[in-house]
């Protein structure tokens, strides 16, 4: 369990993470999501005691992470997989982990199998990782002290599908066994699949939050109609219906409103459907950039042409 | 041990989303506090499992042997005695224990490792204890080894000159030398602790050593005022009374008093700050 309280931070006049509050839930899977420079690892920092918050307070397991007496063995941190002293091995810093713990050392062996890093890949220093093998690494000290709370910020970044898939398990596995994940990722995809609960973040404020069925539940359906000539009838009958259309794609309408709604309408209208689906990977999507389109970056504005005709 | 990697059979049916408060965990009644003495011996760890560490670490014998050999092959015979081993050996001890120390704190920092660190442990205060005293012992074992080293060199040395080997240190000079290189550790792992980047520390720790004993050296022969207070204010001059013999009562509190602005208040100024920065 991790519970947040009004966290802020503020650099000079710039408010980095403003009055952030969350819990994340024994079983579940959070996600924390955000555009770039939203605060999300700021927010990971103070969580871990690493960044002092101007004001609020985070509690994990029911106390401040800096009162924990033995923190590797209740919470899994993973801020920064690049973050490691560059002329250890992996197995040194594993071991270092282990000893800090209290752990045995058998306890190294263990978790390198564990993120499949092989015995020559753990004498290497991590000077010479991969990125992807720095992450396993970091996952690896996370896991030592057999946590109850994990606290990854982007532990997927680096890593290859097989080892997406077997992060993905892993996060869902530990969360069945009652643990606590929090994870950001900017893969979006990712989280859909992995997470239950979202919190979602822009320029350090909380833009939205609830579980993930929530806050899809208005992401739409897409349809596509067995004849590609059927499309403007469909179109016309979901106008008809009061049903926005808001897109096109070969062929296939992305539709605000529920697929048994659309297929009911499409049924009146006498339209044959080739398919129909809950909106998914496109859906976390459309909302992440909805909820923080004014915290983006790149605001969508139209491609303006360089004047040619001056 | 392995409750979640590797749980009991039949905690949660996959798939299922356990209630929220559930906890199919083991207890764990070993959560304790790390010890001091586990601390001291993960820094301990930390100290020598670099290239970086293990060079500086090996380089105090090389570089003892180095010197001894100078020593033996430059020195005029009537000079082969102990104390002229000692002195040679003692310069790059000098240089190499104080940036030993540095190291020890700014890597946390220069190498990110800090991030790590301190997450395992968030009682800052603790870390940087326990690295001091590995600091320490590591100055203190090193000096003897070195004077080992400068023991066999004045063996060997009257030996190839045909002479009776000198041994004109007294103990309590010898003494004497180690608790000046402990002071110099103490510096560099001040200026570790306040400045938290390596390069700036070992540039910094140059410019206490070396550069700022002549600028008050100086001001001495020009200003009579600083000339009757630089015993009491200059530390680089009191510790000079390490090196002729034992300091006496006065000789030490001197030493005691000019520590209080150019070591005690600057590390406690670097404490305070350091446990309350960031770590990124
Ligand atoms: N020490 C600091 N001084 C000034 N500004 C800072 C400092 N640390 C972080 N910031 C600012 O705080 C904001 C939040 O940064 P943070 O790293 O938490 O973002 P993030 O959500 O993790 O982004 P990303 O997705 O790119 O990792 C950024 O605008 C960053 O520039
Ligand atoms: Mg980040």
């Amino acid at each position: 369990m991790i519970e947040v309280t009004g966290l802020t931070k503020t650099y000079g006049a710039h408010r980095a993470v403003d009055d952030v509050t969350f819990t994340a839930r024994p079983g579940r899977v959070t996600g924390f999501l955000g555009p770039n420079g939203a605060g999300k690892s700021t927010t990971m920092r103070m969580m871990v005691g690493l960044t002092p918050p101007s004001a609020g307070s985070a509690t994990v397991c029911g106390a401040r992470f800096t009162d924990l007496p033995n923190p590797p063995r209740e919470v899994g941190v993973l801020l920064d997989a690049s973050a490691q002293h560059a002329g250890r091995t992996g197995r040194e810093i594993l071991a270092i982990a282990a000893q800090t713990a209290g752990l045995p050392r058998t306890r190294v062996d263990e978790m390198l199998e564990l993120v499949s890093l092989t015995s020559t890949e753990a004498e290497r220093r991590v000077r010479n990782y991969s990125l992807g093998m720095r992450q396993r690494l970091g996952i690896a000290v996370a896991l030592v002290g057999d946590p109850e709370v994990l606290v990854l910020d982007e532990p997927a970044n680096g890593l290859d599908p097989a080892g997406i898939r077997w992060m993905r398990d892993l996060l869902r596995g530990f969360a069945q066994r009652g643990g606590t994940v929090l994870l950001s990722s900017h893969l979006l995809g990712e989280i859909e699949v992995v997470a239950d609960d979202l919190v979602v973040i822009g320029r350090g404020r909380i833009v939205a939050q609830g579980t993930k069925a929530e806050l899809l539940a208005s992401a739409g359906t897409v349809v596509a109609p067995a004849e590609p000539t059927d499309g403007a009838a469909l179109v016309r009958a979901l106008g008809a219906a009061g049903i926005v259309v808001t897109r096109t794609h070969d062929g296939a309408l992305s539709v605000e409103a529920q697929p048994r709604e659309v297929g009911r309408v499409a049924h009146a209208a006498g339209v044959p459907l080739a398919g129909l689906r809950a909106a998914d990977g496109a859906g976390l999507e459309e909302m992440f950039l909805e909820l923080t389109a004014d915290t983006q970056r790149e605001t969508p504005a139209p491609l303006r042409t360089a004047g040619v005709a001056a | 041990m392995s409750a979640l990697v590797t749980p009991p059979a039949g905690t949660a049916a996959p798939g299922s989303t356990p209630v929220a408060g559930t906890t199919v965990r083991t207890p764990r009644p070993d959560l304790r506090r790390p010890s001091f003495a586990r601390l001291v011996g993960v820094e301990a760890r930390k100290t020598f499992d670099t290239r970086a560490g293990l060079w500086l670490c090996a380089s105090i014998v090389v570089l003892a042997v180095v010197a001894s050999a100078a020593v033996v092959l430059f020195a005029p015979d009537e000079a082969l005695t102990f104390e002229t081993f000692a002195s040679a050996i003692g310069i790059p001890m000098a240089i190499v224990l104080p940036v030993l120390a540095i190291l020890s704190v700014t890597s946390e920092w220069s190498q990110r490792s800090g991030l790590g660190t301190f997450t395992m442990v968030p009682s800052r205060g603790r870390v940087i204890a326990a690295k001091a005293a590995v600091a320490a012992v590591v100055g203190v074992v090193s000096m003897l080894v070195a004077m080992g080293v400068g023991a066999l060199g004045t063996v060997v040395g009257s030996a190839l000159a045909g002479t009776d080997a000198v041994w004109d240190s007294s103990v309590s000079s010898l003494v004497g030398i180690v608790v000046a290189n402990l002071l110099g550790m103490a510096v560099g792992f001040m200026l570790g602790v306040l400045l938290r980047s390596s390069p700036a520390a070992i540039v910094g720790y140059f410019v206490y050593s070396f550069v700022v004993p002549t600028l008050l050296m100086t001001l001495a022969t020009f200003q009579d005022w600083w000339a009757d207070l630089q015993p009491w204010l200059d530390f680089n001059y009191a510790q000079t009374s390490l090196f002729d013999g034992w300091p006496g009562g006065e000789a030490w509190a001197q030493i005691g008093v000019s520590s209080l602005p150019w070591l005690v208040l600057p590390l406690l100024v670097g404490l305070w700050t350091l446990r309350r920065s960031e770590v990124k």
